[in-house]
């Protein structure tokens, strides 16, 4: 599964370890995020990620 | 004017002039700054962010003028930022009824500065309102404008929008509106303040002028500078300009140089670039400040970077000023790499693979010579400058 990064802040989404402390499971493509998920670090939205 | 003169009937400013801050964490404020703060009365008394911890004496007092700070009831925190949260916790004394509003990123951030543990909290995201009595206000969040925390406060009855650090200007005055300042130089602290503060976020800053196109605004209310009345179309044109480094019809030469042959080349890239119409620029990085040479940056349509090698490398001087546009992320701005060295070199090629990494489309390879530049060279750094000049012609 491909990994995202926030162009941002530089904060990388790692599917294998998810976003548990936002509710999202390990193992969660970036794909199924859902659309009001935003970067845990610095907030804003999945649109500013890019496929790393 | 009263100490505590008020925008609109019930909206008093009870910020701080800093007049005499000259180094704002390496931001050069030669005009000095202020940290605004607004009180509304109404059935529910407001208070609009607070002001840099040092002045929290005086912002008392300023508060006093106006009403007993006790009868505050809700403290906005738009912004966890020191400059602006840091006389927090005197006013949380002064208030203890009050209840903070702030974003969830907001009540976190200012719970890592300040001991917020007796502080009542109402945390709010985009949509949110709040009825304070004849008014109402609604929050915006703008995350990463320019923090996680950031947000805006629009009050819709008076077409008055708290902006925060957006269209802010580090810049110290004892008149309060942009229409009573000179119009060039207000222009000039606000493009500063976008540059130095803003550049890399242009996507953000472009998002959230969209969405607050759609509000009617007759008065935005910063967090430093002035307060816009008059130049509000100007202003709001000017973001969406700087929000993609929208170039004019300039040229920088941006370069240090040890014993003045890498300045000897600078100067043969100026000769190339001069021409009617162009505005090409030396800028030796010892003769100017990088908050001076960010803003110049920021509207460039091409520049060129020398360093001398020191050591195998780029002299630090450069190297810093890189680091600091890197972080910047200046768009739309080819350049070329230059510099004089006396045997292994490095200091070109620094400069060459840091332009890579800015994301700075290359126009050619880095333009080297030992020691004095030969007339070859010469007419290469000519060239170059011609070539720079052209792509600035074309905007």
């Amino acid at each position: 599964m491909d990994k995202y990064q926030c162009q941002i802040c530089g904060y990388i989404y790692d599917p294998a370890e998810g976003d548990p402390d936002n509710g999202v499971p390990a193992g969660t493509p970036f794909e199924n995020l859902p659309a009001d998920w935003v970067c845990p670090a610095c907030g804003v939205g999945k649109e500013n990620f890019d496929k790393i | 004017m009263s100490k505590q003169p008020q925008i609109i009937d019930g909206i008093h400013y009870v910020g701080i002039k800093d007049w005499n801050v000259r180094d704002f964490h390496g931001y050069k404020t030669i005009k000095g700054s202020s940290y605004n703060s607004y009180l509304i009365l109404d059935e529910k008394n407001v208070l609009i962010d607070t002001v840099k911890a040092p002045f929290a004496g005086e912002f008392i007092k300023n508060i006093e003028a106006v009403i007993d700070p006790s009868k505050i009831d809700y403290v906005i925190s738009n912004h966890t930022e020191p400059d602006h949260s840091g006389s927090m916790e005197t006013i949380m004394k002064a208030a203890p009824n009050a209840t903070v509003v702030a974003t969830a990123k907001g009540k976190e951030g200012l719970s890592k500065y300040y001991d917020t543990s007796a502080w009542k909290w109402q945390v709010v995201k985009s949509g949110d309102s709040i009825q304070i009595g004849r008014r109402k206000l609604d929050f915006i969040a703008t995350p990463m404008l320019h923090w996680p925390d950031s947000m805006f406060t629009y009050l819709a009855e008076d077409k008055l929008l708290f902006s925060m650090d957006g269209f802010g200007q580090h810049f110290s005055t004892s008149y309060l509106y942009d229409d009573e300042a000179p119009y060039d130089l207000l222009m000039y602290e606000a493009k500063k303040y976008y540059a130095n503060i803003l550049m890399h976020l242009g996507g953000v800053a472009k998002k959230t002028l969209d969405a607050a196109k759609e509000l009617p605004i007759e008065i935005i209310c910063p967090s430093h500078g002035v307060i816009w009345r008059k130049y509000i179309p100007e202003i709001v044109g000017a973001y969406y300009d700087w929000s993609v480094c929208k170039p004019e019809k300039k040229v920088l030469i941006i370069y240090d140089s040890m014993w003045g042959s890498t300045e000897i080349m600078a100067k043969a890239i100026l000769e190339g670039a001069t021409r009617d119409g162009i505005d090409a620029k030396l800028l030796k990085i010892t003769a100017n400040e990088l908050t001076d040479l960010t803003t110049e940056v920021l509207d460039a349509a091409a520049i060129a970077v020398g360093s001398p090698t020191l050591n195998n490398g780029m002299m630090p001087t450069v190297a810093s000023f890189l680091t600091y546009i890197q972080g910047l992320k200046p768009q739309n701005k080819p350049g070329a790499a230059f510099g004089s060295h006396g045997w292994g070199g490095g200091g070109a090629a620094g400069v060459d693979a840091w332009l890579d990494k800015i994301g700075i489309k290359k126009l050619r390879g880095p333009i080297v010579c030992i020691y004095r530049p030969a007339p070859a060279v010469i007419e290469e750094c000519k060239k170059l400058g011609a070539e720079l000049a052209d792509i600035a012609a074309a905007v």
